[in-house]
């Protein structure tokens, strides 16, 4: 999916996290903060770049700020934040399609 | 993924703890509290702009959480909103043991809701049939029609009535001893016995009125309530040491059981146990009391 417009899912409540989508300039830039940061970043890192590759998400500027979401959280907020950069959030989601 | 069993349509549900699905931190421990059903919320626990991101945190949150004996029910929005359609997508994709259905007020309303679960289940390849119902009546209208909506289809188990809604429809406000609703629960309680379904009071709101709280919980239990709607995992405790039954009771009921069962196979129909006349019309009350009983882990005979 590409990002069409800029978008943000998530809050900054504990075991949540915010991210922002903003059209890339030719591949992922991911910029990352988390309170949970020497322990999980990598893992964090990791999650979020595995969720846009599996939606085909190649370009993009990504911000995340993170409070010590898990990782089905993460999952659900960067999937949400891509939908919503493509006005496709609220219906016909292909759950247990790209959304696994 | 967790393989979350079938959903049983008639099992113990004292407590069911409201949950917002838009919050991390509320859903993803939700288990360890003890509570018979949790109630995943995408209705009014969800802002209008945040409907679709609680979709994507509910999913994966069923797909994710291993929420053990605890019953999963999502409460979806209204027939009345652009969002039912899809909240029951989500909920049939990722599992969910069932689904309360917001602002009741007909047979009809359970009949469409029940027709796009069932194309939900035939979309995600989930076994047709295994998605339980359950309605919110939350009007006069939906009282008025408890019968027809607790008996419109085999998936349904319950009924529950939604306070706030109400009284603001009725035109009332909270009353300690409970007259200002006593008409609607009695109404809707004998519709839910009559169709063979569940019966769940409203949620109590004021957390610092301990004893508010307690007087209603023992009100729904003499009304024959099956349990309780909760906004917090403080009242979960209350509802379960007074639903229980006592332990007179249960050695009542034994007595009782064993009777009958020797006094009908020696062809007697009617006796007495210390005292008090016994039949047959006695013998499903003493039954449901051990049931509930061995539940509660208060009952190891083998009676029931």
């Amino acid at each position: 999916m590409q990002i069409l417009k800029p978008a943000t899912a998530g809050t900054l409540e504990s075991s949540d996290l915010m991210v922002t989508l903003e059209p890339g300039n030719g591949g992922i830039e991911l910029s990352l903060t988390s309170s949970v940061m020497n322990q999980y970043g990598r893992q964090i890192k990791k999650t979020v770049l595995e969720t846009l590759e599996r939606l085909e998400v190649k370009d993009a500027k990504v911000t995340v700020v993170d409070k010590g979401a898990l990782d089905c959280t993460i999952k659900a907020r960067v999937e949400c934040a891509v939908f919503r950069a493509n006005d496709a959030s609220a219906e016909n989601i292909p759950w247990g399609g790209v959304i696994v | 993924m967790i393989p979350r069993p079938k959903p049983e349509r008639f099992r113990l549900r004292r407590t069911m703890i409201f949950m917002s699905s838009q919050k991390p931190g509320l859903i993803k421990d939700a288990y360890i509290y003890g509570v018979d059903s949790i109630m995943l919320d995408l209705e009014d626990a969800v802002a209008e702009n945040q409907k679709d991101a609680a979709r994507f945190s509910l999913y994966h949150a069923l797909k994710t959480i291993d929420y053990g004996d605890t019953e999963v029910i999502v409460r979806i929005n209204g027939l009345d909103t652009p969002h039912w359609k899809e909240d029951i997508r989500v909920c049939v994709a990722g599992g969910a043991d069932g689904i309360r259905i917001a602002k009741c007020e007909s047979a009809q309303d359970v009949k469409t809701v029940e027709e796009h679960v069932l194309a939900a289940e035939r979309e995600f390849g989930v076994e047709e049939g295994r998605t339980l119902l359950m309605a919110a009546l939350e009007s006069p209208k939906g009282i008025l029609n408890a019968y027809e909506i607790c008996s419109a289809s085999d998936r349904m188990f319950g009924v529950a009535i939604s306070g706030g809604d109400f009284r603001k429809c009725m035109q009332t406000k909270f009353t300690p001893d409970g007259v200002d609703m006593m008409v609607a629960r009695g109404q809707m309680l004998i519709a839910a016995r009559a169709a063979g379904v569940q019966c769940f009071d409203t949620v109590f709101t004021n957390l610092n009125d301990e004893e508010g709280y307690r007087a209603e919980v023992l009100q729904n239990k003499a009304m024959g309530f099956d349990g309780k709607s909760l906004i917090n995992p403080k009242q979960i405790r209350l509802v379960h040491e007074l639903f229980a039954p006592t332990e007179k009771e249960i050695t009542q009921a034994e007595k009782i059981v064993r009777a009958y069962r020797e006094q009908s196979a020696a062809g007697v129909g009617v006796f007495t146990v210390d005292g008090k006349m016994i039949d047959i019309a006695f013998i499903p009350g003493a039954e449901r009391t051990l049931k509930l009983a061995r539940a509660c882990g208060l009952y190891e005979g083998d009676l029931v």
